[in-house]
């Protein structure tokens, strides 16, 4: 018997990141365009997607939304409300959502019917960062009321989005919220990141918030080519 | 706290390698981690070792290899590595660079086996 050092190169997150690309593929196949929302607790992710999922349908356009909790349903029943379809993913304490988790609760939709994908994942500005769910488009979500340097504590997942949004921007003032530092944060953990500035509760941003996906979604379904459906 | 289900990956891909190599007994688990992997070295040595209890692993080594940060300067035309992982900027001409070369990294690099 001797001893030896055996090279193996194997990511350890290689059986999410497969599943991750097996549901891109079916996403990509069905045309829907999945949206991973990211934040800490309290950020008014639900908010947000709340009035998304509402000013959507309102548009005739089809989405659904997944909803990662650590173990209560509030936030899935409130987002029923919009009349979308919800389902909740219960992570029985786990900080994060897996890939494995969203492919077996898309069971409930009928993905090919959608536009749209939300998930809302738990809120945990460190462990999602990980986690790859197929997602075309992920948004991390920072409050005016976090401070300014939030995204500095936070650079895995800050740089591991695609655009960062602003929420209760109508507290700015009250929190003496600097704007330009916030922004300078974010890129300096992500230069050239995409920024937008939102409020649900007076309807303050949600307008390009919209737009800016529905030109993600455009962009997306051209690069996917002419076979794509749901154009 | 992601490290117990990082060191539980960690622990079913080194017993799966393990076995492969049919070792008698794994001394170390060589693991190369970027420094942008999110990844708390304190907590995953924590939970790697409750993981690998009771298994061929029990008693190994978990040895963190750091890899860190390297990102493209279009300015110098060089890789480099910022100062700090949430400023990326270039230390030698200060220019904002995002294109992240190296740096998220979290794989099993070698296994240190007994076979
Ligand atoms: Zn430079």
């Amino acid at each position: 018997m001797t001893t030896r050092i055996v090279e193996v190169r194997a990511g350890v997150l290689r059986r999410n990141d497969e599943v991750a690309r097996a549901l891109r593929r079916e996403f990509e196949a069905a045309g829907v365009f999945v949206v991973n929302l990211v934040s800490s607790p309290g950020t008014g992710k639900t908010s947000l997607l709340q009035l998304t999922l509402s000013r959507l349908r309102e548009s005739g356009i089809r989405t659904a939304a997944l909803v990662g909790d650590l173990e209560t349903d509030n936030d899935a029943r409130r987002l029923a409300e919009s009349g979308v379809p919800v389902k909740q993913i219960n992570t029985h304490g786990r900080c994060h959502l897996e890939a494995d988790m969203i492919g077996t609760h898309l069971a409930s939709f009928d993905v090919a019917a959608l536009d749209y994908l939300f998930i809302e994942n738990v809120g945990n500005l460190v462990c999602p960062a990980s986690y790859d769910l197929g997602e075309a488009l992920r948004v991390v979500l920072l409050s005016v009321t976090e401070g300014e340097d939030k995204p500095l504590k936070y650079p895995t997942m800050v740089n591991s989005s695609d655009l960062a949004v602003i929420t209760k921007i109508d507290l700015a003032a009250v929190c003496e919220f600097d704007r330009a530092a916030a922004h300078a944060a974010i890129h300096d953990v992500r230069p050239a990141m995409p920024i937008l500035e939102v409020s649900a509760r007076r309807g303050i941003g949600i307008d390009p918030w919209l737009a800016s996906l529905a030109e993600r979604r455009e962009a997306w379904l051209d690069r996917l080519g002419p076979a794509a459906p749901g154009t | 706290m992601h490290e117990i289900d990082l060191a539980q990956d960690i622990v079913n891909l080194a017993l799966e390698q393990a076995s492969r190599l049919r070792a008698t007994r794994v001394l170390a688990v060589n693991l190369r981690v970027g420094q942008l992997a999110g990844v708390e070295a304190g907590a995953l040595h924590a939970a790697y070792r409750e993981a690998s209890a009771r298994t061929v692993l029990a008693g190994s080594r978990l040895a963190i290899i750091d890899v860190p940060l390297v990102v493209w300067c279009a300015v110098c035309l060089a890789e480099v590595t910022p100062v700090r992982i949430n400023r990326l900027r270039c230390p030698r001409c200060d220019t904002a660079a995002g294109e992240i070369r190296r740096g998220r990294e979290l794989e099993i690099a070698a296994l240190e086996v007994d076979a």
